[in-house]
């Protein structure tokens, strides 16, 4: 996912190598007690359940950090973005592996590709449920299949499910520009290669809703700016 | 009739259904290809299917023997004339109507006297009032499964409390929901107590699935926006299965989740190991 | 007494549009129901070949079939998805394109004025609008094979909430709209074909054709026909309130509080049993309205081919009309578990096994119609006696669903799959197959090859029986039907060898079929000749020319003086007599 990123980035920095750019990072953290994590059993499949030994999986939809931070927030350029980005070749991988996706958050371009991969010897299905791109539901029985998807229209945020182990879900960002960042498990995000100009920041967390800053970049500033999610009663 | 019909065709039709019988009979035995082992109270049902199994067995091997003899023995011959025998007396309309009736009448014997009727009533008939209660809902394509914990009632629901948190949408303002035991779907396995009655109260949250275990003679379907319900005894431990038997999707053809049957004490003492609803959902 | 329309002038000029394409004409519109159902039966036969080989071959990639069905075989393994719209519209087109209308469509079409003397149809306009209704039906249910979502994936009973929410499984998006617009055209062309046969029937037999000499075949026409009438247009409400809760929000079968992939469904206050009420209030009769007519075809070939009269001629056409009337009040068998009333439950166990009572009935007057008769063994034949060979198994496990407590073991497992195949797919087929055998020289005026025939008789029959008998003992074992593997469960795995020897005969099978194309469409150009009546019968159509000109006789439509049966007359110098050879006055 990262490689992905910085591929990503990479792109959008030849694109505008001739601009000072400036980055937008941080880190999202996370203030109260942190919940009991979720353990998901999957006793009800015996094929996922051998996968893992027959432990239970904890559930990625609220992840506290051992630095008292959040994983699997989505931070991205909401407005200010000026101009046209053509999206990147490579396609953005989710794998179904250990009857769970990974990466559980992530970003993707507008006609950018979708891989769907299936890395279990056993039947899943893709069930997009976007309310703005058409949705798509696509089983996959065998190991080693890979469906292709792309979506037409941004949106915040695409959630994905497979229906045969209800547990299973990812979410996808859609925009149609490439400045976003997922916080890894330091909590951190960076969004680079951003031209000059303000721009709304939002964070996007599945369970804990969303914040927005504000930030104006100079060329090749590096702002750090910092975003504080609370426990929902 | 010009020329002579050949016995060709009649006797391929006597060899292939002599030779067929007598080769599925050997193929079945020697693969024990028969209804899956007896594991409820539910043998009325096994008992008319056999007797049921046997008057058609009889009736097929004859009608299709006669069938075949008829065709091997009336083959068409030149100069020769067919009986003429349009069956217009009253001795040979009795003929016609006779056999039928007969065939109805041994079918609804079998049928409606062998317990069928009161089998039916029983299912469909008052549960009796100590027996162990699991719910299971059905979605695509997974199983949630629900106890009532120690209060034997379940709580109240309400599909708009609905979410992640939630899968059930358990009402848990409800004094009855505390102690609920879920298992949302695709995360539990179904266990059942040995010679006590349960009661599976059958829900759906999408489409129409139906619980099918092969073993205990039980199937209902789960409709969404009603509970179905139907209940049986347990009548031996082990591990079986539980099947989709109502087409729901993609994934319909393994939407399914095992069933332990274990003495009534561990199963209470695996309940008692569970977390109930009101320490889950906050 | 029927009325007898004068229009004796007929030989008009017509061109190939109005002689071949639009034409009222009932023999062209029976040969143009026979070809769209024969090309109907071909694409069903296909995708059962493509379960087969799903079933037989679960998890291994076939590279073949990722060329011919692209993205719905992706890395040459088909996907569920795409399974389950196979089963659906395998089971969608034979019903009701092939057996219903195909089996129907022509042998009303052809056999009706033809048998009763009348120069046409009652409404030869509205007999060609129902044809081409039907076409524009198929032709919608053929595109939804092309649209990017596949055709309607919700298995062929369209049971809501499946059917309507179109997120439920991709088929039910786009395909499972068309499927309905398709249905709806094909009820308003069934409908516009039964009003004509019903009318047809009762208003124009010629002179001396009473009711009670009617062929058996008219008879099933005609009770088919009233059966349709009464029971499609309940099909066509249901298909109506369903694209209603699909595309305007209406909920007539959608309940309320529903959660469908993590997402609420915005519909309150439905059924789902009330479609299934609706469905099997025309499904069941439907089984009928495919059986009865293979059975009168039958039922008169049998006859023919035994050189003697049908046995109780007058208990054979009671019993046709007893099925008919008890079948309408059947249809909750098939919902045993349903979740419906279970007093209603007992009920229609009653009422199915009281079925079993007309048919058994004509089973056997059919068996003692052959007996110590003088058999031709010509193709029809031989299908007419398959026919009996194999509805013989399927009425008999019948009982076995009739009965609830048994039900709920076997309801949808392939017990199910057996008992239908053998009672009202395949049976219907043979009698379809028997029909056409019989009146290829009638429709097209030559002959079909007699070799070839017997052949793919005995290719079907053996096929038939090695696909579908071994699936009672599937079914017995508890595999449900409609499982796109049966690798997932140690009760139906068990099973996964058998499949392959299933799929090994439906290829055979299928493989006779072929024959039967090829032997059709040849004979239809090169075929031998047909006399007026080569098969020394005595119903009207064999008393004028093979094929009849353009209003079926000559200046005089015959006149009729006695049954339809009179084969093997004592005293008689040919052994048979036709219905339009006037009795004599016996001087005793």
């Amino acid at each position: 996912m990262k490689k992905l990123i910085s591929i990503v980035l990479l792109f959008s920095f030849i694109s505008f190598a001739f601009a000072q750019n400036a980055t937008v990072k941080g880190v999202v953290k996370f203030s109260g007690e942190a919940p009991k994590p979720r353990l998901i059993s999957m006793k009800a499949d015996r094929q996922c359940d051998a996968i893992h030994g027959g432990k239970q999986v904890q559930a990625e939809d609220v992840v506290v950090n051992q630095n008292g931070t959040l994983k699997w927030v989505f931070v991205y350029v909401k407005e200010g973005v000026k101009g046209k980005y053509n999206p990147p070749s490579e396609p953005v991988v989710l794998d179904q592996q250990g009857c769970w996706y990974h990466p559980h958050v992530f970003g993707i371009m507008v006609g950018q590709k979708l891989e769907v991969r299936n890395s279990d010897p056993l039947l899943h299905n893709i069930h997009a449920t976007p309310k703005k791109n058409k949705p798509f539901n696509i089983g996959q029985p065998v190991k080693g299949m890979k469906s292709y998807h792309t979506f037409d229209t941004p949106e915040i945020m695409v959630p994905f499910k497979c229906d045969v182990h209800p547990w299973m879900s990812a979410y996808a960002g859609v925009l149609d520009h490439p400045f976003y960042s997922v916080t890894n498990d330091k909590g951190e995000f960076e969004i680079k290669n951003l031209p000059p100009g303000t721009y709304t920041i939002e964070a996007w967390h599945e369970r804990l809703g969303t914040q927005t800053q504000t930030v104006t970049v100079k060329a090749g500033e590096v702002k750090t700016i910092e975003f504080t999610f609370e426990r929902k009663k | 009739m010009e020329e002579k019909q050949s016995k060709f065709h009649g006797l391929l039709f006597l060899f292939f259904f002599v030779f067929g019988m007598i080769a599925s009979v050997w193929i079945v035995l020697r693969n024990g290809w028969w209804l899956p082992e007896l594991a409820s109270d539910r043998e009325t049902i096994d008992r008319i299917f056999i007797t049921i199994f046997i008057i058609a067995g009889i009736l097929f091997v004859i009608s299709e023997l006669v069938l075949s003899y008829f065709i091997f023995r009336y083959s068409g011959q030149p100069g020769k004339k067919a009986f003429y025998l349009p069956g217009t007396t009253r001795k040979e309309i009795l003929w016609s109507i006779l056999p039928g009736t007969l065939v109805v009448i041994i079918l609804e014997i079998s049928a409606e006297f062998l317990g069928g009727a009161s089998l039916w009533g029983k299912i469909h008939g008052e549960i009796p009032k100590d027996a162990f209660l699991v719910e299971i809902t059905g979605e695509q394509f997974a199983w949630s499964l629900r106890y009532p914990g120690p209060d034997g009632k379940f709580g109240r629901t309400d599909p708009s409390l609905i979410s992640y948190d939630n899968p059930l949408g358990i009402d848990i303002s409800d004094e009855a929901a505390k102690d609920d035991i879920v298992f949302p779907a695709g995360q539990g396995i179904m266990y059942l107590p040995l010679d006590h009655p349960v009661v599976l109260l059958i829900r759906s949250k999408d489409v129409i699935h139906s619980p099918f275990l092969p073993n205990f003679r039980v199937k209902q379907d789960a409709v969404p926006g009603m509970t179905t319900r139907t209940w049986f005894v347990p009548k031996k431990e082990g591990e079986f299965e539980l099947a989709c038997a109502e087409l729901c999707g993609l994934g319909h053809y393994r939407m399914k989740l095992p069933v332990v049957v274990k003495p009534m004490e561990e199963v209470k003492q695996w309940l008692s190991e569970q977390t109930p609803a009101g320490d889950i959902y906050y | 007494m029927a009325i007898h329309t004068e229009h004796t002038e007929v030989a008009h000029k017509q061109s190939f549009i109005t002689k071949y394409i639009f034409s009222t004409d009932h023999k062209t519109i029976a040969r143009q129901y026979l070809i769209t159902g024969i090309f109907w039966g071909v694409v069903g036969m296909i995708l059962s070949w493509l379960m087969r080989l799903q079933l037989a071959y679960p998890n291994q990639p076939m590279p073949i079939l990722e060329k011919i069905l692209g993205k719905w075989a992706e890395g040459g393994i088909l996907k569920p998805e795409f399974y389950v719209a196979l089963i659906t519209m395998h089971g969608t087109i034979m019903v009701f394109f092939l057996l219903t209308a195909g089996l129907s469509g022509t042998f009303s079409n052809y056999l009706i004025p033809l048998q009763i003397g009348a120069r046409d149809m009652a409404f030869p306009v509205l007999n060609m609008l129902s044809y081409w209704v039907f076409f524009a039906a198929s032709v919608v249910m053929l595109a939804s094979f092309f649209i990017q979502t596949g055709p309607a994936a919700v298995g062929w009973t369209f049971y809501p909430p499946l059917s309507a929410l179109k997120n439920s499984i991709p088929g039910a998006d786009l395909g499972a709209t068309l499927w309905l617009i398709s249905m709806a055209l094909f009820i308003v062309s069934s409908l516009l074909g039964a009003l004509n046969y019903i009318t047809t029937t009762l208003n124009f037999r010629t002179k001396g054709m009473s009711m009670g000499r009617l062929p058996i075949t008219v008879w099933g026409m005609f009770v088919t026909a009233i059966l349709g009438l009464l029971s499609f247009p309940v099909l066509l409400a249901g298909a109506v309130m369903l694209i209603f809760d699909r595309e305007f929000g209406t909920s007539f079968f959608v309940p309320s509080g529903l959660v469908l992939g993590g997402q609420p469904v915005p519909h309150e206050g439905g059924n789902p049993i009330l479609w299934q009420h609706l469905f099997w209030f025309l499904g069941h009769p439907e089984v009928y309205i495919v059986a009865i007519p293979a059975f009168s075809l039958v039922g008169e070939i049998l006859a023919t081919n035994a050189r003697k009269p049908l046995f109780a001629y007058k208990v054979s056409v009671g019993a046709i009309i007893g099925i008919g009337a008890l079948s309408m009040i059947v249809w909750g068998h098939h919902m045993y578990v349903s979740g419906m009333n279970p007093v209603l439950g007992e009920v229609f166990v009653i009422t199915t096994l009281a079925i079993s009572f007309p048919t058994a009935i004509l089973v056997f007057n059919y068996l003692v119609t052959i007996w110590r008769g003088n058999l031709r063994f010509t193709p029809a034949m031989l299908f007419a006696l398959g026919f009996l060979g194999l509805f013989i198994p399927g009425a008999l496990t019948g009982a076995f669903l009739a009965t609830a407590p048994v039900d709920i073991q076997l309801h949808d497992t392939y017990f199910v799959v057996a008992h239908f195949h053998f009672t009202m797919a395949t049976s219907a087929a043979f009698g379809m197959f028997a029909g056409v055998y019989h009146w290829f020289p009638k429709m097209f005026g030559r002959m079909m090859n007699d070799k070839l025939g017997k052949l793919h008789f005995w290719g079907s029959f053996i096929g038939v029986y090695l696909i579908f008998f071994p699936m009672f003992f599937q079914g017995i074992a508890g595999v449900p039907r409609r499982y796109y593997a049966f690798t997932e469960y140690n009760f139906t795995s068990q099973f996964l060898g058998l499949n392959k020897f299933i799929t090994i005969a439906a290829f055979v099978a299928g493989a006779a079929q072929l024959l039967f194309l090829f032997n059709f469409f040849w004979s239809i150009f090169k075929g031998k000749k047909a006399d007026k009546n080569p098969w020394k019968a005595t119903t009207l159509e064999w008393q004028t020319d093979s094929p009849p000109p353009h209003g079926n006789w000559g200046p005089e439509t015959p006149v009729v003086y006695r049954g339809p049966y009179e084969y093997s007359v004592p005293g008689a110098e040919e052994d048979y007599i036709p219905q339009t050879v006037p009795v004599k006055v016996e001087t005793k």
